[in-house]
C-alpha cells in the first residue's frame, strides 16, 4: 500500500461517521465512502500542495453523498405541504399552548458529551424526508435552492421540511435534555 | 397587522434559510419586542444551528 492510499485509509472512520450523520442507510453511507476514497486515490495530483487532507475528502464526500441522496429519493415518500399537525403546538388564535420557556446555559451543554448523544437519538426520530433536508442544511451546509433541486420539491415545500425538523427538534431536545438534566 | 406566534415560529425558521424582506424582518421585530416565548424560541433555533455545526466537530474528536 502507498503512503497516499494508507493516509486515505486512516480518514474511512471519520468520513463514515459524517456520511452516516446524513445517509440512515448505512450501506449508501460507505458507499458514498468508497466512492470519495476511490475518487480521491484517482485524484491525488489535485490534492498535491493541499494543507488538509480530511477537509479535502469531505468536500468530495459531500457530493458524493448528494449523488446519494439524488438516487434515493427517487423511491421516497411525499411529506405533505400543511402544517396542520403543528396546530398542536398552537391554540386557535396562533398562541402557544405551551409558550417556549428560556434554556438553562444552553452554551454549557455543548461541551457536554452526553448533549450530543441526546442531540443524535433526536434527530434519528424524525421522519426519514425531514431529517434529509434538515442535514443537507445543517450538516451538508446546502442552501435551499440546491436542497429543493436534489430532491425536486419546490422552495415553500423546503421550508416547511426544515420548519418541521426544527420544531420536532425542539421538543424533542426540551424534553430529552434540557428538562431531565 | 400582527403576527401571531404560530407565524413568527415559521418566520423564524425561514429566516435561517433565506434572507427576509424589509416588512416581514419588522412585523418580527415588533412582535418579538413583546413575546416572551417566541424569544425564547428564536434563540432556541439559532442554539439548534451551533448545536449541529458542534456535532461536526465532536465527530472530529471521536477519531
Amino acid at each position: 500500500m502507498n503512503d497516499f492510499r494508507s493516509r486515505l485509509e486512516t480518514e474511512r472512520p471519520y468520513l463514515l461517521r459524517f456520511a452516516s450523520l446524513q445517509l440512515r442507510d448505512p450501506h449508501a453511507a460507505e458507499d458514498a465512502v468508497q466512492e470519495t476514497l476511490v475518487a480521491a486515490l484517482a485524484g491525488e495530483a489535485s490534492f498535491q500542495g493541499r494543507a488538509n487532507l480530511r477537509t479535502w475528502l469531505t468536500g468530495i464526500l459531500k457530493h458524493k453523498i448528494v449523488d446519494a441522496i439524488r438516487r434515493l429519493s427517487r423511491e421516497a415518500t411525499v411529506v405533505p405541504l400543511e402544517t396542520d399537525d403543528l396546530d398542536a403546538f398552537f391554540v386557535d388564535n396562533g398562541h402557544w399552548v405551551d409558550p417556549p420557556g428560556a434554556w438553562a446555559d444552553p452554551g454549557a451543554s455543548l461541551e457536554q458529551k452526553r448533549f450530543f448523544a441526546a442531540l443524535e437519538a433526536c434527530l434519528a426520530r424524525l421522519p426519514q424526508k425531514i431529517a434529509q433536508a434538515f442535514m443537507m442544511r445543517e450538516h451538508l451546509g446546502l442552501d435551499t435552492g440546491e436542497i429543493c433541486k436534489e430532491l425536486a420539491i419546490t422552495p415553500t415545500h423546503c421550508w416547511v421540511l426544515l420548519y418541521r425538523a426544527r420544531m420536532a427538534l425542539r421538543e424533542c431536545l426540551e424534553k430529552e435534555w434540557f428538562k431531565s438534566k | 397587522m400582527i403576527l401571531s406566534c404560530k407565524e413568527v415560529s415559521r418566520l423564524v425558521s425561514q429566516g435561517l434559510d433565506r434572507r427576509l424582506g424589509w416588512l416581514e424582518r419588522a412585523r418580527l421585530r415588533l412582535h418579538l419586542a413583546i413575546c416572551d416565548g417566541c424569544t425564547n424560541f428564536k434563540k432556541q433555533m439559532d442554539f439548534l444551528r451551533r448545536a449541529v455545526a458542534r456535532l461536526q466537530e465532536e465527530l472530529k474528536e471521536r477519531t
